[in-house]
């Protein structure tokens, strides 16, 4: 029996991108320089989430003209961004092709109380989360993959780190509970309670687990991997940088080696300034992105 | 003297390097991540994982392995690659990139993504007689095939006329994942071929 896009596929496919890099594109040119610099996959998107920053309005899918473009420019897998709750737009971009879908918090939610039902869709997603309760209603949603929040479009880490202290340490937490604490545990963090206990089995989140968010520097990447990431999601911090072909390849090689200082300092060696970057405490409550998404 | 035992690579540039080393873990095998070359010294047998093959040529190439690899290949030593790591021991790659780093060890000329992109993902039960009668359930995602094989690739198994996993005196591959089957019976298998070579080429 041939049984086509089960969730063993969809998460399946995350665990393959692991170890990798992720990286935001608005072009199919971006796409060949992300491709060339070895990342398992590109993140199509209108505009990078810095921009979506400074221009304001609603940030919507991006046009499919350019999500095709991408779809065909490169033979690595590409994903693209839907609006939290928006499964229509979901719906474009499967009818297209697209091999995961991010229902992101960096887009304008297009619906305050719901996320997508993940399980509808044959296309794989993947969503962010700020801690563990978080990421397991998105499991239990039918996201095949999660990562951090962090804070995007800023180029600093710190979210990202928090972020994923906050899932790895809620792990850890859990594995030393006995079970009758669970189903507290699991109502306390508002996480489906079968999904907490998956959770202490495996010792782990049940899905690949990548950062996101702020990470601009070879350095970021390995810290996050050092922090127990599956990969890495970089959004602005390559192509708002000032030599985006160097950086992509240095953030690829530093992800791959993340345990090893030596070549870390070597691939951080003259890649160029990294993005600007923006201080979480000055940027408006309102306008933090992290915050979408429940 | 006790033999020394048998130590297993699993390239680590990127991919689910971490499934294989929990199958060999629970086989009570020793393993090592391979990112560099000094740790390809004392390992009797390299897997190649399920990935992306593009940024593990990449890797391979700029890390300076994909020559010292090929060396190992071409003398007979065990190795395994699933899905991506299938298509790095290919000699030729059609619809490849132009220049991507392959092994060029085994005689079979791949396709990737043969079936489509993701939503074209599927598992599926393959008969696979060299490992036993039960069928392996195979997992395919964005998954290779393999067009033609020439001399003296062994066909293990088909999807719907398409073959799926072979093996080449030492080298064995499949364009489906083992690694995420719950079944380590693709991994009983390469440990054995790597069991064979040892006693006749290995030092302990």
């Amino acid at each position: 029996m041939v049984e086509k896009s089960t969730f063993k596929v969809k998460e399946g496919l995350a665990r393959m991108l692991k170890g990798g890099v992720i990286m935001d594109v608005t072009t199919k040119e971006q796409a060949i320089i992300a491709q060339e610099a070895g990342a398992c996959a590109v993140m199509a998107l209108e505009r990078v989430p810095a921009d979506i920053r400074a221009h304001g309005g609603v940030a919507r899918m991006a046009d499919p003209i350019k999500v095709g473009e991408i779809l065909k420019s490169v033979t690595i897998p590409v994903m693209a961004k839907v609006r939290i709750g928006h499964f229509v737009e979901a719906q474009i971009l499967e009818s297209m092709g697209v091999d995961f879908i991010d229902e992101s918090e960096v887009l304008t939610p297009a619906d305050e109380q719901f996320h997508i039902n993940k399980y509808d869709f044959k296309t794989p997603f993947v969503c962010g989360a700020r801690d563990l309760g978080e990421a397991l209603r998105r499991i239990g949603e039918g996201a095949a993959m999660i990562r951090t929040k962090g804070e995007a479009g800023t180029g600093n880490v710190v979210e990202a780190v928090r972020h994923m202290r906050t899932v790895m340490g809620q792990v850890r937490h859990i594995m030393n509970m006995p079970d009758e604490e669970l189903m507290t545990f699991s109502k306390d963090i508002g996480a489906p309670f079968e999904l907490v206990k998956l959770t202490k089995e495996m010792g782990r989140l049940p899905v690949v687990n990548f950062a996101a968010g702020g990470i601009a520097t070879p350095a970021d990447a390995s810290l996050m991997m050092q922090l127990g990431a599956d990969g890495i999601f970089v959004g602005s911090g390559i192509f708002k940088s000032n030599n985006p072909p160097a950086r992509a390849k240095a953030i690829v090689e530093a992800t791959t080696h993340y345990m090893d200082p030596k070549i870390l300092a070597k691939v951080s060696e003259g890649i160029g300034e990294a993005m600007k970057g923006l201080e979480i405490s000055l940027i408006p409550k309102e306008e933090l992105l992290a915050s979408r998404g429940w | 003297m006790s033999k020394k035992p048998l130590k297993i690579g699993v390239l680590a540039m990127q991919g689910a390097f971490e499934e294989h080393i929990q199958i060999l873990d629970s086989m009570g095998i020793e393993t090592i991540e391979v990112r560099l070359k000094d740790q390809l010294a004392d390992i009797d047998g390299l897997i190649i994982p399920g990935g992306e093959s593009t940024t593990m040529g990449k890797m391979l190439n700029r890390y300076d392995l994909l020559e010292a690899l090929r060396e190992k290949g071409n003398s007979g030593f065990p190795m395994f690659g699933t899905c991506a790591g299938m298509i790095m021991m290919s000699k030729k790659v059609e619809d490849g990139l132009p220049g991507q780093p392959l092994l060029e060890l085994m005689d079979i000329t791949t396709i990737r993504n043969a079936f489509g992109r993701q939503i074209e993902s599927f598992e599926a039960d393959l008969d696979v007689s060299e490992i036993g009668e039960r069928p392996f359930h195979g997992v395919f995602i964005r998954a290779p095939i393999i067009k033609c094989v020439n001399g003296t690739v062994d066909v293990l198994a088909r999807f719907e006329n398409n073959i799926v996993a072979v093996r080449q005196d030492n080298l064995l591959a499949t364009s489906f994942h083992p690694e995420i089957a719950g079944d380590s019976r693709f991994h009983e298998y390469f440990v054995n071929i790597v069991e064979k070579w040892k006693e006749m080429h290995g030092k302990d």
